[in-house]
């Protein structure tokens, strides 16, 4: 029977790559309890849409689907995420010195926070790249963009992130002040 | 800030995505910029601090569970739904046949298509590295040892080779023979990987062998080349590609020269 081979085959290519489905959702919704439903929806558009996939790279096969899951929930239910895109070049570029970066270290809120400030179209580069440990060929492929484009993409993504750390030094301190 | 030439080269560099000539090129950069050897430290710590944070999140039991159960998952009761698929052996044959003709014929001309439109060099490389695994041919002089290695060149070619001792990372000097490619003698080192020979030649960079487009790999070996130091070197194995372009980068940034 077609339909019981087939599930073994999707068994053994796509489900072993729940974890990677799921910890893109995350960082892209930003929020544990919507990843799971829509890592779910993703999984199993990936198993309707089964037959289209060969051979290859399942795990950037099934990235790609997730990724654009996340894109139209983000678009239906908060839109605001995708319009961050223009908040960029306000903030100073100043270099982060390694002391500042071990500090960070300490404290894992501070990464979560500056990942999470990032616009999503940045900050899935960063995610692919540094969590997932995808090549710029997978990036490129589950990003629909031009492999010439990832390292550009993931130099800005990176400056971001520093930038991002930086901006939650003087936030601290000025805290009762203004926020 | 890192200067504008390399800001991005810095990244790929930094993901190890660049190629070992484009590696190599920004390695020399880096030893003449402060700026981008700087800015290459603070890429290497905020990666380090992203590992460090641990950041990466599971997905839950629940996910994994509701998954299985709406694609009605057959693991745990596969007894059950195992099935022999039926199969035309006679059908099969002349596929087989079919198909091992057609690749035959494919095979031979890619073969043949690479060996026009190859530098002539990768090739010629290629072929020494061939003979060389021909019993008796693998290295003129045989020493684990470069202070053997390097002064046997002493006299027989114009420049006698870099030669570093990589033993410590499980690339062990074997020897080293001159080979003569066109008709130009070079020195060529043999290094060995497990059972994978690696031969290493080293050509000046100004001579007439033109670096154009090179493949990555000719007749099932692969190939690795860069330019430092006014040679072009040309790492030639059938190791793994990735492999040979560790052994590349290790050679590369090895101190332990004579």
């Amino acid at each position: 029977m077609l339909e019981a081979q087939e599930r073994e085959r999707f068994e053994a290519c796509v489900l072993p790559h729940l974890d990677a489905a799921f910890n893109l959702a995350r960082w892209l919704l930003r929020d544990r309890r919507d990843a799971e439903d829509v890592a779910q929806e993703a999984m199993l558009r990936a198993y309707r849409f089964f037959h289209t996939y060969r051979t290859g790279d399942a795990r950037a096969w099934l990235l790609q689907i997730v990724r654009n899951c996340c894109y139209d929930w983000l678009n239906k239910n908060r839109p605001a995420d995708l319009q961050d895109e223009l908040q960029e070049g306000s903030l100073p570029s100043k270099e982060l010195s390694p002391e500042a970066l071990a500090l960070a270290n300490q404290d894992r809120n501070r990464l979560v926070k500056a990942l999470e400030s990032l616009p999503p179209h940045f900050r899935e580069f960063l995610v692919l790249r540094e969590l997932e440990g995808c090549s710029y060929k997978e990036i490129a492929a589950i990003t629909s963009r031009p492999i010439g484009s990832v390292m550009s993409g993931l130099a800005r993504a990176r400056q971001q992130l520093r930038e991002a750390l930086l901006a939650q030094e003087p936030a601290r301190k000025e805290m009762g002040r203004a926020v | 800030m890192p200067c504008d030439y390399v800001e991005e080269r810095l990244h790929g560099y930094l993901d190890d995505e660049l190629d070992a000539a484009g590696a190599a090129e920004f390695e020399r950069h880096l030893k003449s910029c402060p700026e981008c050897s700087a800015a290459l430290s603070a890429e290497r710590a905020l990666r380090k601090s992203l590992a460090q944070a641990q950041l990466y999140e599971l997905a839950p039991a629940s996910l994994r569970s509701a998954v299985q159960a709406r694609i009605g998952s057959a693991s745990g009761k596969q007894t059950v739904t195992t099935m022999q698929p039926q199969i035309n052996w006679k059908w099969l044959a002349t596929a087989a046949i079919l198909l091992l003709a057609i690749s035959t014929a494919l095979l031979t001309m890619a073969v043949l298509r690479m060996r026009g439109a190859a530098p002539e060099f990768a090739i010629a490389a290629v072929d020494a590295h061939l003979r060389s695994l021909q019993q008796g041919h693998l290295a003129d002089v045989q020493s684990t040892d470069q202070h053997t290695v390097k002064p046997w060149f002493n006299g027989r070619i114009p420049n006698s080779p870099r030669v570093v001792d990589l033993g410590k990372e499980d690339f062990p000097l074997i020897g080293g023979r001159i080979d003569v490619v066109g008709q130009t003698p070079v020195s060529t080192l043999v290094y060995r990987r497990a059972k994978h020979m690696i031969s290493l030649t080293a050509v000046p960079a100004d001579s007439h062998f033109e670096l154009g487009k090179v493949p990555k790999s000719v007749n099932g070996y692969n190939v690795v080349h860069w330019t430092d130091n006014g040679l072009t070197y040309w790492a030639i194995s059938d190791l793994e590609l990735k492999e040979l372009e560790d052994f590349a980068h290790l050679f590369r940034t090895s101190q332990t020269e004579l």
